[in-house]
Parts: C-alpha cells; sequence; structure tokens
C-alpha cells in the first residue's frame, strides 16, 4: 500500500496479560484549547488572540478520568499524559494531573500543527517514553473540531481504535469497550491492546480535582521535548489554515406577538410559506 | 476526467437524501462522480444515483456484513486507490465520523470533517472552528484528499446520468485486532439530528422528563427532530445523543426551533448556522431572543400545545389537498 506519509517505522510490544504489569502505561492525549466560553479574535489573518483562558479539552477531562480509573485496578500501571502544544500548554498538563495522570510529557512547538503532524508527533513521544497499553485521546478538540487525531495516531502505531466510547472494560488481554455511534445506536468493540480509545462526554463523571489534588500536582514530573529530538519526517500531506474570520452572525430577530394560539398559528405560517418545510 | 468519489450511506435501505446534496456540490466540468457503495444495496440505489449525475457505481464488499468500519475503511481505501480516485467526499454522519478518518489515516491523506464549502479544484474549503466562531479556509496538500460534508449546506439538483456498476471485493484486510461485536440499538429509531431538517429542542424551561413530549408531539407533525440543550441533558431529562451544542451534536437544519433555552454560547455553537432559528421562551432578555429570526416571549406550556394542534390542522389539510 502507498502511504505518504507515516513512513517511520513502528513498534510496540503486547504486554502478556497480567504478567508484566511494569510495562502498562496508560498515555493520555490531552489538548491545550481555548475556554468555549472565551471571547475569539482572530489576529494575523490565520490565528487568535492567545490572551484568553485556555484549560484542558473537555473530551480529554473524560480521558484522563478514565485513565485514572482503569489505573487503580493495576497498581503498577503509570498514566502519562502527553500533550503538543506550545511552553504554556504546560498549565494543561497540570490540569491533567490533578484529575490523576502521574506524570507529563510536553513536547514543544512554537505553532499550531495540524491532525496529521499532531498525530506524528505523539506516536514518537510515546514510543520513546515507553510500552502503551491503552492510548486515550478525546473524540475530538473543540477549537479545531478535527475528529481525526486518534485515527492518525492508531495507524502510525499499527494499532486497533475506537471512538466515542462511552464505556470500557478490561477484557482479557485488551478491552470491551462502547462506541455510541448516534443517538440510541451503541457499538460494543472488542480490541486487544495496545489500543486508542478517544474518549466520549458519556464516558464518565470528570474528576474535577480538589485543593490537595492541584498542589500534589505542581510536584509531578513534566518532562518536555522538542520536535527536533523526536527527528519526525516531515509529512508529505498537510492541513494549513489560509484565512481565519469570525462567523458573521447577521440575523433580525421579530416578534411573534398575541395568545398562545396566535403565536402557534403564525409559527405555522412561518414554517409553510416562508421556510417551506412542512 | 478527474474521479471525485462520493461515500454513500443507507437509511432503511435507501439512499441518505444528504447524499444528493454531496452528489450536487460535487459535480462539474471534467469531472466523473464515482459512487463507493461499501456493503449497501447498490444495485437498488443505481436509478436514484443517476438522477444526481453519478457515472459509476463501486460495489464495494468489504468480506464483512455487518458493521465493521476498520474493515470497511480499508476497503474504501483500496478501492480508491486501484480505481485511481484521488478525492472522497462523505457526510459528517455518525458512520462518516467512524469511515472518513480512518480511511484518511490509512491513505496518509488530509481530511477536513464538516466542510461548508469544498474546492475540489484547488482542494481547498471553509469549515467552523471554535465552537463556530470562526470560518476558517484551509488548503489540503497530499496525493488523495478527504472530505466530510456537513449535511444539507448544498440543495440537492437533479442532473441525470448514466452509471455503470462496478464489483470490487476486497480480501487484502488484515486483522487489526479490532472487532465489533454486537450493535444495539435501543429502538428509539432516533432521527438522526445531524442531518434533520426541522429540529425542536427544549431546554431548562422544560422543568422535567415528561415534557418534552410536547416537543415530541409537535415534532411528530412536522416530521422534525427533537433536540435538547445541555441542562435538559445533564438533569437528565433526555439522553445526552439529544444534546444539541459545543459538546453535543452539531446540526443545520432550515428551522431550529429553541423552546425554554437560552441561548448559551456553548448551544449557539451547535446551532448557529440553521437557516431559521425561532424562539420561545418567557423571558425576552434571554440571548437566544436577540439572535434569532423570531421570536415569541410566551409560555411555552400554552404556546406547545396551541402549535401541536396547529400542525396537526396543517398536516392534515396537506394530505387532503
Amino acid at each position: 500500500m502507498k502511504r505518504v506519509c507515516c513512513g517511520r517505522p513502528v513498534f510496540f510490544v503486547k504486554p502478556e496479560s497480567g504478567m508484566n504489569r511494569k510495562i502498562m502505561n496508560i498515555y493520555v492525549c490531552v489538548k491545550h484549547v481555548p475556554d468555549s466560553a472565551a471571547t475569539i479574535t482572530v489576529e494575523g489573518g490565520t490565528g487568535i488572540n492567545e490572551k484568553i483562558t485556555f484549560l484542558l479539552n473537555p473530551y480529554d477531562e473524560h480521558a484522563v478520568t478514565e485513565a485514572a480509573r482503569i489505573k487503580t485496578g493495576l497498581p503498577d500501571a503509570e498514566v502519562v499524559a502527553v500533550c503538543l502544544g506550545k511552553p504554556t500548554a504546560e498549565t494543561t498538563l497540570r490540569a491533567a494531573m490533578a484529575m490523576g495522570a502521574d506524570r507529563g510529557i510536553l513536547i514543544e512547538t512554537d505553532r499550531p500543527q495540524d491532525s496529521i503532524f499532531t498525530a506524528l508527533a505523539l506516536a514518537a513521544a510515546i514510543q520513546s517514553d515507553g510500552r502503551p497499553w491503552i492510548i486515550f485521546t478525546g473524540k475530538e478538540s473543540i477549537d479545531s473540531e478535527g475528529m481525526q487525531t486518534q485515527f492518525r495516531l492508531a495507524e502510525n502505531l499499527s494499532l486497533p481504535v475506537a471512538t466515542n466510547v462511552i464505556k470500557v472494560d478490561i477484557d482479557g488481554d485488551g478491552v470491551r469497550v462502547e462506541s455510541e455511534r448516534e443517538a440510541g445506536t451503541i457499538d460494543v468493540i472488542r480490541m486487544t491492546a495496545p489500543c486508542v480509545i478517544g474518549a466520549g462526554k458519556g464516558l464518565n463523571t470528570p474528576n474535577y480535582p480538589t485543593f490537595p489534588d492541584i498542589v500534589k500536582s505542581r510536584k509531578k514530573p513534566v518532562r518536555r521535548i522538542g520536535l527536533a529530538d523526536l527527528a519526525i519526517e516531515s509529512p508529505a500531506a498537510g492541513m494549513q489554515i489560509q484565512e481565519l474570520v469570525p462567523a458573521v452572525e447577521q440575523r433580525t430577530p421579530r416578534a411573534l406577538t398575541g395568545s398562545a394560539a396566535d403565536i402557534a398559528a403564525q409559527i405555522v405560517d412561518i414554517l409553510k410559506n416562508e421556510a417551506k418545510v412542512i | 476526467m478527474n474521479s471525485i468519489g462520493l461515500l454513500i450511506e443507507f437509511n432503511d435501505g435507501r439512499v441518505k437524501e444528504a447524499n444528493f446534496g454531496m452528489a450536487t456540490a460535487a459535480r462539474g466540468e471534467n469531472r466523473n462522480l464515482v459512487a463507493l457503495v461499501a456493503d449497501g444495496p447498490a444495485e437498488d440505489a443505481q436509478a436514484v444515483l443517476e438522477a444526481y449525475g453519478v457515472a459509476r457505481i463501486v460495489n464495494i464488499r468489504s468480506g464483512n456484513r455487518s458493521w465493521d468500519p476498520a474493515r470497511q475503511a480499508a476497503a474504501v481505501a483500496a478501492a480508491m486507490q486501484k480505481l485511481e480516485i484521488d478525492s472522497l467526499i462523505g457526510l459528517t454522519s455518525p458512520s462518516g465520523r467512524e469511515l472518513l478518518p480512518r480511511i484518511a489515516a490509512r491513505l496518509g491523506a488530509p481530511l477536513i470533517m464538516d466542510c461548508i464549502d469544498i474546492d475540489l479544484e484547488a482542494h481547498r474549503v471553509r469549515t467552523s472552528q471554535y465552537s463556530g466562531k470562526t470560518i476558517a479556509t484551509i488548503a489540503l496538500t497530499g496525493s488523495h484528499f478527504i472530505y466530510g460534508m456537513r449535511a444539507n449546506v448544498v440543495p440537492a439538483l437533479k442532473e441525470p446520468a448514466e452509471a455503470e456498476i462496478i464489483d470490487f471485493s476486497f480480501d487484502g484486510y488484515q486483522d487489526t485486532g479490532y472487532e465489533v461485536i454486537e450493535t444495539r440499538t435501543d429502538g428509539s429509531g432516533a432521527h438522526y439530528l445531524a442531518e434533520a431538517d426541522i429540529i425542536i429542542s427544549g431546554g431548562r424551561g422544560l422543568k422535567r422528563a415528561e415534557n418534552f413530549k410536547l416537543l415530541f408531539d409537535c415534532a411528530r407533525h412536522m416530521n422534525a427532530s427533537v433536540g435538547a440543550s445541555r441542562v435538559a441533558v445533564d438533569n437528565g431529562w433526555v439522553p445526552y445523543a439529544m444534546q444539541v451544542g459545543q459538546t453535543g451534536v452539531k446540526v443545520n437544519p432550515k428551522v431550529y426551533m429553541a423552546v425554554g433555552i437560552s441561548g448559551s454560547v456553548q448551544h449557539f455553537a451547535g446551532m448557529k448556522t440553521a437557516r431559521m432559528i425561532i424562539a420561545i421562551n418567557t423571558d425576552e432578555n434571554a440571548a437566544i431572543m436577540a439572535n434569532c429570526d423570531y421570536f415569541a416571549v410566551g409560555d411555552l406550556f400554552e404556546i406547545l400545545p396551541e402549535l401541536e394542534k396547529a400542525l396537526a390542522a396543517a398536516k392534515r389539510s396537506k394530505e387532503v389537498a
């Protein structure tokens, strides 16, 4: 098969179930994203003003929480949060550690990267760090909304992947997960470990940290890696933002008045004659 | 001729409506539309695909009868390579979210999901980012290009063509340790929100789970889907799958009716592209009232029963006519 990127050699070692727990690292890939409530101001044509609150991507909160939960049954397992971001993304790694990760890896970059590159960097950082047993991500990030990094990461490491996962059970040498494909449809999937899991919102209630958790997280180690240390071949394919503009909102609200029956009649009229949907 | 692949989806054995807008958007000079049907009823779909300009239908057999996105994606990627299809357009739908990224990852190809505009010549798309607060123009580079389109962005227009059917049996699958053991449906037959033409959503103002019946009653008469705000989901009134917003489903209907929803930034992130927004709220200062097309200040418990009656009457008169 022709591959246009992902040319790095890959390795993975299947942990023998239950035998060699020291190698059972659980990695959680996290992203430093603007708070969804923040005002986004476009700057420089393709970027945003970053003097706003950034936090751990909401789906990644579920991923970290699940990793910490699984770890409680595996005393030797270690939960490692991995982030590709600017130096300021350390706060997001600290948040992940306050929610249960044992340590962090910050792959430093000076600019936003697309998901093709991101997945290469995450794969290289994880491979250089240890042997993954489960790799969690969020099902998507709320800033670029790409919905694909987990799949590319899995491909780079030749691992199975499930997304929008709302339940994880350890099952022998792998996991059994429930993936919510759509409203009312759940796929039950068996994956051998190592594997990649994209956390969905229904997975759990995030472990919001207590003050002692936050204090403890400050003492947990964060290893900083430069992109150069990972020697990633630059991929042949890419996605580059050429222009970013504020979304225009130009609605002119008109009032519907009168009795409840009057309002109902006007709505039906609008649906029929203006929107032409009924 | 440039071959543009269309990843076709089915609903109860019929081609999904949203695929026709996709085919319309893909047509152009020197383009050959190739419908890729993975483990679906390709022959049955021939006539309807021809009506929208499809010139070739690839009947892909992935080797697995039930839903297996890993295997299907591998089969589609292999068909694209074999048949020299460089560009693929699919829907940003539940199965599109599973298949398109897997296909892109396999081919090492760029992928943009939820495109509102696709330039197939320049390999350039527009999509929303930062919770719908910005629109990004993104250039793709690579040897294959995968696009996930937002449903309903291009109206479907017919342009008849004749299509040949090609069979493609995929036998090169290597087991990756991924297996769908079973698929459970709760029988709700939920009309998938992201592709709905009309959505009526409820929020805090609904007050309790049982009151969502008022929305379902209205929805029934206008073939609408029912959505909800995060508050309604967090209170356990309705399942998460019904949540519209930043961390829920992003929808793009012709009409979005927000009932008892204040209209937070996060809610708007999921529905702001609706062609028309109609809000019903007791609070005239709710954010949604200032950012909609029509608003009614009033009690939803009075308006919804009247609306149901009026919709039922409109439906009856249409049926008689």
